[in-house]
């Protein structure tokens, strides 16, 4: 009981420090995917460096703040649906992380005409998930301000879903120069940037039905 | 002798403090929020504290609705109490040990022959009323102060739970405080007429009797809680209490504030001396001002889980509890009386009593006042009064509370809308102006391709010229000087050609990106064979890259040649698709 307040300033260090993270991993993802499209190679594979190495760090973050909610029995009644939330938030670093990793791994072959709507689609993606960090941090100190937030998580997020589909009639219909495998595998780092933005959109659902019971 | 009849009143302590420690600490302990062992510590030491410094208060009271003046007697009355509450609490019942206790003295009243002062029982009965309202609207006050402050102070969650864990103990020993103070008269108050007249000097203090008895009433409560009390916390207690820990924190406080105001000599005394009535220190159940600052919660969040049978049930228990505790003890008191031979009650006292009322009850002259008390009448049309108007404000504030939350979600829904419509204008804007950027870069596109094309027949005639010109210097007769000048100034122009220079600017300008990407994947590519690159890429032909770059055909195909060996191409692979997919 004497060491709560101590630890409760630990943990509240510690999540900010967790949402910077995955804050600059977005930024990080974002700018690799323009380097490797604009051939940037070197700075992509330093972006990717630096998002391997945000991961790691959040994921070492989130088992320090695991660690102090179950030892020191912080906040019980909501500590499981924090945790999840803090859990899913680290989805988004997952996802971009694995993302980056397909695109130096596969190295996949973008034409010209639609590396523009990839940049947008990459661009719309980021935007959901620059938002809902935001969200997740004015949930600890304002619950009721986390709505406001999340109406641009969602936006994006279903304006992602329309440029992907955009994207992927143009590759499928309206580009016959492309062989299946290639037109098959720019669907997949389609859906790839796509997951960033569902992965946003899961974390503001769980922050908005958090809110409410927090406030109940 | 006596510690043996004391029995009967340390079980009923023992059963108050296994069940009502959990209406103090058992949201804060079932929630993990505290520990068992650290509510038990506190809870135990304010609850014998607020036994022995406070407890005098509510017994008076109980003394004066019926004094149990025989041990025998005393025995009996807090054994069916017990009595009463175990076998209640078993059928599952509503029960208080309060009202079990009142039952029981009025029960021992009517055995004994004693006059059941109406007035007191007007009293005590008007507080199990105005406990749980109390309550309820300490609670309603409360929550809305606690909900402003947090809303203005925006605390971190985490700091806000470390605060709400010190409170929680804090207001818990408050609560233990006053539970000891309200309800230790419910387990010794029936023994005070026969507590033995001695004094224990412990130097710094001295403890009489009637405080030794609140001790070991408040140690015997202690006991309860210490023993049995963790099974009811984790069981009942979340029940009764799954609320947010800022909820549970507002509760017990109402929950102790109705127990300490309606214990404390002081604070009554306080009232009084500003001209108030006083207020009855009376013992009121624990789990029922619970249950009351509950349904103030309730109220406020707009009458969701409020449970009306539970009101019910508790008026049902107001009256139930008392007349079986009443019933009860006058068959006991017979029982113990009759068969055991025990004196359950004074027999000289009460015979003098009765020669007093014989007394009173004869014929009076005509011109004696009558005395009237409206005390009753006034307490009960307040009491009523007030129910109306808590009803009223409730279903005010659930009216009140629905209509904002739709005009709030209505302002919200609009609010989103602009932003939403804000943000696709905003799309919009930037989709147009790349589809420019885009109209752009393709007029530049066919500009290129038609300057290419300029410079191809531009080249072509002037080929055919020189070739005309050749003709012409093979016949002799023609002037050989002057054709001969013609034809090189031909050939100068064939090779020094402002079309050509302004088409390598465009090249350069247009492939910027290109020339990037592809000295990336292969570094060593000289300038004439990115230019050569580019050219491939507009798809043309080794003639026409001839005439564009002034050189022969030949020299177009070696290069091409050289470009193949550099870029490390197989025989099979085109190296136009591969510089287009670039």
């Amino acid at each position: 009981m004497i060491k709560i307040f101590k630890t409760s300033k630990n943990v509240i260090l510690n999540i900010d420090e967790y949402f910077d993270n995955i804050e600059l991993g977005i930024l990080n993802f974002k700018e690799g995917v323009n380097n490797y499209l604009e051939g940037n190679i070197s700075e992509f594979e330093n972006n990717l460096k630096i998002v391997k190495k945000q991961e790691e760090v959040a994921d070492a973050i989130i088992r320090k703040i695991e660690n102090d909610f179950y030892v020191h029995s912080l906040m019980p009644n909501y500590s499981s649906d924090i945790l999840n939330l803090l859990e899913k938030t680290d989805d988004i670093i997952d996802k971009i992380k694995d993302n980056l990793s397909q695109f130096d791994v596969e190295d996949p072959y973008f034409p010209e005409d639609i590396k523009n709507d990839f940049s947008r689609l990459v661009s719309l993606s980021v935007k959901s998930a620059e938002n809902v960090i935001p969200a997740a941090r004015v949930f600890f100190t304002a619950p009721d301000l986390v709505k406001d937030k999340l109406q641009k998580v969602i936006f994006y997020e279903r304006e992602t879903e329309k440029l992907a589909i955009k994207i992927k009639r143009t590759l499928f219909k309206e580009m016959p120069f492309l062989k299946l495998s290639e037109k098959i595998h720019l669907r997949y780092f389609t859906l790839h940037v796509e997951q960033v933005a569902e992965a946003s959109k899961v974390v503001a659902k769980m922050l908005s039905s958090l809110v409410i019971k927090i406030k109940m | 002798m006596f510690f043996f009849f004391l029995s009967s009143g340390l079980f009923l302590g023992w059963s108050l403090g296994a069940n009502d420690a959990a209406n103090i600490f058992g949201s804060a302990v079932g929630s993990r929020m505290v520990k068992f062992s650290v509510a038990v510590v506190v809870a135990s030491i304010f609850v014998v504290l607020g036994a022995v410094l406070q407890g005098s208060g509510a017994s008076i009271t109980l003394g004066k609705l019926g004094s149990v003046d025989a041990i025998g007697g005393a025995f009996t009355v807090a054994l069916c109490a017990g009595i009463t509450v175990f076998w209640m609490t078993r059928l599952k019942l509503p029960v208080s040990t309060s009202q079990a206790i009142i039952g029981a003295i009025i029960g021992w009243n009517f055995y004994s022959g004693n006059t059941t002062d109406m007035t007191v029982l007007g009293k005590i009965v008007s507080t199990w009323v105005a406990g749980p309202i109390l309550g309820a609207i300490f609670a309603i006050l409360m929550y809305k102060l606690l909900k402003f402050f947090l809303a203005k102070s925006k605390i971190h969650l985490i700091k806000l739970d470390a605060y709400l864990k010190y409170a929680l103990l804090i207001i818990g020993g408050f609560g233990a405080f006053s539970l000891g103070a309200n309800n230790v008269a419910n387990v010794v108050g029936v023994f005070i007429p026969s507590v033995p007249d001695i004094q224990l000097d412990f130097g710094f203090f001295i403890f009489d009797g009637v405080q030794l008895l609140f001790l070991i009433g408040g140690i015997s409560i202690a006991m309860g809680i210490v023993t049995y009390s963790k099974k009811v916390m984790m069981t009942v207690g979340n029940d009764l209490m799954k609320l947010s820990a800022e909820a549970a924190l507002v509760i017990v406080l109402a929950h102790a504030m109705v127990l300490f105001i309606f214990s404390s000599s002081s604070l009554s005394n306080a009232i009084q001396s500003i001209g108030l009535p006083a207020i009855p220190l009376v013992p009121v159940s624990s789990s029922q001002a619970i249950v009351g600052a509950i349904m103030g919660i309730g109220l406020l969040k707009g009458g969701r889980g409020i449970k009306f049978n539970v009101l019910g049930r508790i008026s049902l228990g107001w009256i139930t509890t008392p007349i079986i505790a009443g019933v009860v003890s006058f068959m006991s008191l017979f029982f113990m009386d009759n068969v055991f031979k025990l004196q359950v009650y004074n027999t000289t006292k009460t015979a003098l009593k009765s020669i007093k009322s014989d007394f009173n009850n004869l014929p009076k002259p005509v011109d004696i006042p009558v005395n009237v008390n409206l005390f009753q009448p006034f307490l009960y049309t307040v009491i009523i009064l007030l129910i109306i108007v808590i009803i009223v404000l409730a279903l005010k504030l659930t009216s009140k509370k629905l209509k904002s939350k739709d005009e709030e979600s209505s302002d919200i829904s609009r609010k989103y809308k602009a932003q939403e419509a804000f943000l696709k204008t905003e799309l919009a804007k930037a989709n147009t102006e790349n589809a420019e950027l885009e109209k752009e870069i393709d007029f530049k596109r066919k500009e290129q391709m038609s300057i290419a094309l300029n410079i191809i027949q531009k080249n072509r005639f002037l080929e055919k010229l020189r070739a005309k010109i050749d003709k012409i210097i093979d016949k002799s007769d023609s002037d050989q000087v002057e054709l001969s000048k013609l034809k090189k100034l031909i050939v100068e122009n064939l090779s020094i050609d402002k079309d050509r220079q302004r088409f390598n600017i465009y090249i350069n300008e247009l492939n910027r990106d290109f020339y990037f990407r592809l000295l990336n994947r292969y570094p060593n590519l000289t300038e004439n064979e990115q230019r050569l690159c580019s050219l491939v890429r507009l798809n043309l032909s080794s003639k026409d890259m001839a005439s564009i770059l002034n050189i022969s055909t030949k020299s177009v195909e070696v290069n091409r040649h050289r470009l193949r060996k550099k870029m490390h191409l197989k025989r099979e692979d085109n190296l136009t698709e591969l510089i287009s997919k670039l």
